[in-house]
This record gives structure tokens, C-alpha cells and sequence, in this order.
């Protein structure tokens, strides 16, 4: 949440807005994690919701304590940014890649996919299982990028609880899955290990859509509910950062509630399915 | 009915509504049928099935002569437009008066929360915002109208009495006593008059 003047002349920022930005601005001066351009009232929700999980009165002192405590700050971080994903979310989205965008993959020989604030990785093990069925994952690098090293931690076992496993086979089936869903996992104890040769060519990486730069070129940007808790200059810069990366007619997917329509980006990219967010670079 | 206050002459700039058990049929008497003047950007949330598409915005656009639209991303809070939170997303009104939709976890088991909208539009809105919390199975709102009382917005609470759930009411009132208590067709007559205010 960043100064804005003509906003704050307009409507004073009230207390704990400013000890938002000032925390803001402390770590990233001291940890270089950018969250200043991040929407302000769910960012106020989180760092609420954690000065009462963490134990402190007021933002203020959870600021003086996070400038010179490291591993406070690690836990802050888990409450900062939204670990919420499942496998084959929004099943349409899965279908449409499938039947829109993988007959032209299929024409490149060697592929490239960037899944960006991968979060504990079940879209990077959904995309892996589309890609295998249809006979594209021996030709393809996967990069799966976030800013939270234990959901990166989390994601490379591919390991999600077995309670979760029915509603994740419901979404692979709608999403026009093709074999058993169980054949991808082995259940062991609460839990459901994913087949380690699905990741053989993924690449987990420390990545900040707000401070890095781009890293390779890609056929396929998958970055889904992300944008949404960026503001509309952080998305831009985002979205900068696809459309550098995408190679020409390049594809990138949003999350089902997610849309380039209030972005600089708008003309940048054509729309391929309106309902599932997926585009392709147009110029 | 109740009210601890005649109107006020003050700048109504928002409302915000939520609902839950009985919400549509509620909106429905509420909000049917407004007249193509009506100025006010109105966000509503109702719990409603995750899984479902919502169909509210359809619905409420046969019985309206103004837009209504699910609520976008980033998208600015136009004027004379009727607001539905998407399904499965929280909804919550920026500072800079246009919308942000998360996925955070469910609050008090709903997503979209009208906690969440509530609490979001009184700091984007202040005393300018006006809150209506109507029927409801649930606890959730009675934070969402508190924080909007605190930053000195007007609210007003669905009659437990007429209400087909009254806990979302009754929880309102007990957690800070609103501005008004009337019926469905008492809050209609209200939001028209504060509108027409608006619009001069």
C-alpha cells in the first residue's frame, strides 16, 4: 500500500494505514520483499490477522520487532502472502489450455512454462499431469516461481493431505482428464505423494513478480490469482513481465476472476477464451 | 420499528448490503424494481453455494433499468450500478474506490464475507457509506456494520421481527446498536430518499 497524494488530500489515511505503509517500507528496506503495491485492505486484513497470531498490540511494535528479527519476519511472511490452491482449480481453465492452447504447443519441439506465485505447487502438478497426458511434458521445462520459500519447500515433495484427493479428482475429471486420477499419487499416511517423475524438469525458484526481472523465454504463462492482490501498477509491471517472456503468439493464463481489461496491457494481448482468462500475445 | 435518529442531511457516497438465508427473495423486495435515477453504487454480498455460477447478477438485471454486473477486479465503483460478489472470492471496496477480489480463507465460513466488503468500504467510504444488513442464518455482517458505525457511516438492520432468519440481524444489533431497524420496505423508502439527497 503506497502513498497516493491525490487520495491521501482527498481522504487522510487513518493510523493504522500509515503504520501499514511504514511496515511496508521497513522490510522491504530491510529484506528487499516488495509488498508496498499490494491491495491495501487485504494486506490490512493479513497483518491484522497476524498481530493477533503473533502476539503484538499494534503494528507499530510488530515493525520494531520485525527490523531486527529475521525469523520473525519468516513467519510474518506466511501471513503475507495466500498459500490457498488446489489441484485443477477452476476445471474449465485445465479444459480450455487442453483444447485451445496445447495444439499449438504441439507444434513447438521443445516447450517452456512459467507458472508464476506457484504457492505449495498444485497448479505446477496439475499443469505436469495435462501435459504428460498429452504426451508434451518429456519436451517441456517447467519454472515455477514464488516469493515464499516454505510454500517452495512444500511444493518440490508434491506431497498434499489425502482429504483433499476427492475434491482434486472431482476438478481432474471436469477438467478432461484422461486415466485415473490415483494413478498419479501413492497414499500413504494422510497424505498423497505425487509421482516424483512428474517434476523431473521442474525448476522451483525464488522469484518476485514485483522486484525481479525476466528469466527465460516462454510459450505459456500460467499465473493464476495472483494479480488480484496486486495494485494496478504492480500489475502492469506483472504483466510487463509475461509479455517479456512469452515468445511471439506466446499463451498466458489468469485465474477465473482475474482480467487484463483494467491493465496497461489491455491492447498487448488477445483474448483466446474470455471465460477462462486465457490470452495470447498479440503484439 | 426503531430509529435512534432522524434522517441527517449527509453525503451518501455508497451502500453496501449483506445477506445470507432468505437474502434473495429479501433483495428482491429491497432492491426490485428501483427506478432508473438511482444513482448510488450498491455492492451487495450474499452466501450463496461455492460451486454454483451465480446467477444473481442475470436475475437482478431483468428487474433493473441501471447496470448490474458481478463485481470486477480493480474495476471502479460506478455510480448507478448494482453490485454481486463473485462466488468463492472475497470482495472488498480499495481506497481508491474501485473493487479487489481475494482469495483469503473463508470468514466465518463464508467467502464471499460481508465482513470483509463491510470493513473494507467503511475505510474506503468513511461517513459517507451506508450499510444494510438483512436476513440471515449467520454471524456474519455484525463485525462488517460495527466497523462501518466506527468510521461514522449510517446502518441499518433488517427488522429481526419481518427477517425469514433473524441471527444475522439480532447479531448486528447486539454487537452495536444501528442506526435504524425497519422493515424491507421501510429501507427502500430510506435508500430512495438518501439517493435523491445524493443526486442534488
Amino acid at each position: 500500500m503506497k502513498a497516493n497524494p491525490d487520495l491521501d488530500a482527498l481522504h487522510p489515511p487513518s493510523a493504522t494505514e500509515i503504520e501499514l505503509r511504514l511496515l511496508m517500507e521497513a522490510i522491504y528496506l530491510k529484506y528487499s520483499y516488495d509488498f508496498r503495491d499490494y491491495t491495501g485492505a487485504s494486506q490490512k486484513r493479513r497483518v491484522l490477522y497476524a498481530l493477533g497470531q503473533l502476539g503484538f498490540a499494534n503494528i507499530s511494535a510488530l515493525q520494531e520487532r520485525v527490523l531486527r528479527d529475521p525469523a520473525l519476519f519468516a513467519q510474518l511472511l506466511q501471513y503475507l502472502t495466500i498459500p490457498v490452491s488446489e489441484m485443477f482449480r477452476d476445471p474449465a481453465y485445465f479444459l480450455a489450455l487442453r483444447r485451445q492452447v496445447v495444439p499449438v504447443l504441439h507444434t513447438y519441439p521443445s516447450l517452456t512454462v512459467w507458472v508464476a506465485g506457484c504457492s505449495t505447487g498444485e497448479e505446477v502438478f496439475s499443469l505436469a499431469i495435462l501435459l504428460r497426458e498429452e504426451g508434451l511434458l518429456e519436451r517441456t521445462r517447467i519454472y515455477a516461481t514464488d516469493i515464499n520459500p516454505a510454500s517452495l519447500e512444500k511444493a518440490r515433495q508434491g506431497i498434499f493431505p489425502l482429504e483433499s484427493i476427492r475434491s482434486y479428482t472431482a476438478n481432474y475429471q471436469r477438467a478432461g482428464g484422461q486415466r485415473a486420477f490415483s494413478d498419479y499419487y501413492t497414499a500413504a499416511y494422510e497424505a498423497a505423494r505425487f509421482d516424483p517423475s512428474l517434476c523431473a524438469d521442474v525448476i522451483f525458484a525464488d522469484h518476485s513478480l514485483a522486484t525481479d526481472s525476466v528469466f527465460a523465454e516462454t510459450h505459456l504463462v500460467s499465473c493464476r490469482n495472483v494479480l488480484i492482490y496486486f495494485n494496478r501498477q504492480l500489475q502492469d509491471r506483472a504483466l510487463g513481465l509475461f509479455h517479456e517472456s512469452l515468445c511471439h503468439r506466446g499463451f498466458l493464463g489468469l485465474g477465473a476472476k482475474e482480467s487484463i481489461d483494467f491493465s496497461g496491457y489491455a491492447e498487448r494481448f488477445e483474448v483466446l477464451s474470455r471465460a477462462e482468462r486465457v490470452y495470447r500475445k498479440a503484439t | 420499528m426503531t430509529s435512534k435518529q432522524n434522517l441527517p442531511a449527509r453525503r451518501v457516497d455508497a451502500v453496501v448490503v449483506g445477506a445470507s438465508a432468505g437474502g434473495v427473495d429479501a433483495l428482491i423486495t429491497l432492491l426490485g424494481d428501483l427506478p432508473a435515477s438511482w444513482r448510488l453504487p450498491t455492492a451487495v454480498v450474499i452466501h450463496l453455494p461455492e460451486t454454483h455460477e451465480s446467477r444473481l447478477a442475470e436475475v437482478f438485471a431483468h428487474r433493473l433499468p441501471f447496470p448490474v454486473q458481478e463485481a470486477e477486479d480493480k474495476a471502479p465503483v460506478a455510480p448507478g450500478t448494482l453490485y454481486f460478489a463473485p462466488p468463492g472470492y472475497h470482495l472488498s471496496i480499495e481506497r481508491d474506490r474501485r473493487f479487489s477480489l481475494s482469495c483469503e480463507p473463508p470468514v466465518l465460513f463464508s467467502r464471499p464475507a460481508i465482513d470483509v466488503l463491510m470493513a473494507s468500504a467503511a475505510d474506503a467510504y468513511g461517513p459517507s457509506l451506508v450499510g444494510v444488513l438483512l436476513t440471515g442464518a449467520n454471524i456474519d455482517g455484525a463485525e462488517g456494520m460495527r466497523r462501518i458505525h466506527q468510521a461514522g457511516g449510517l446502518t441499518i438492520v433488517q427488522d429481526p421481527a419481518e427477517a425469514l432468519v433473524d441471527t444475522m440481524p439480532r447479531a448486528a444489533i447486539a454487537a452495536q446498536m444501528p442506526d435504524h431497524v425497519l422493515s424491507l420496505r421501510e429501507i427502500r423508502a430510506l435508500l430512495l430518499q438518501l439517493d435523491s439527497a445524493h443526486a442534488h
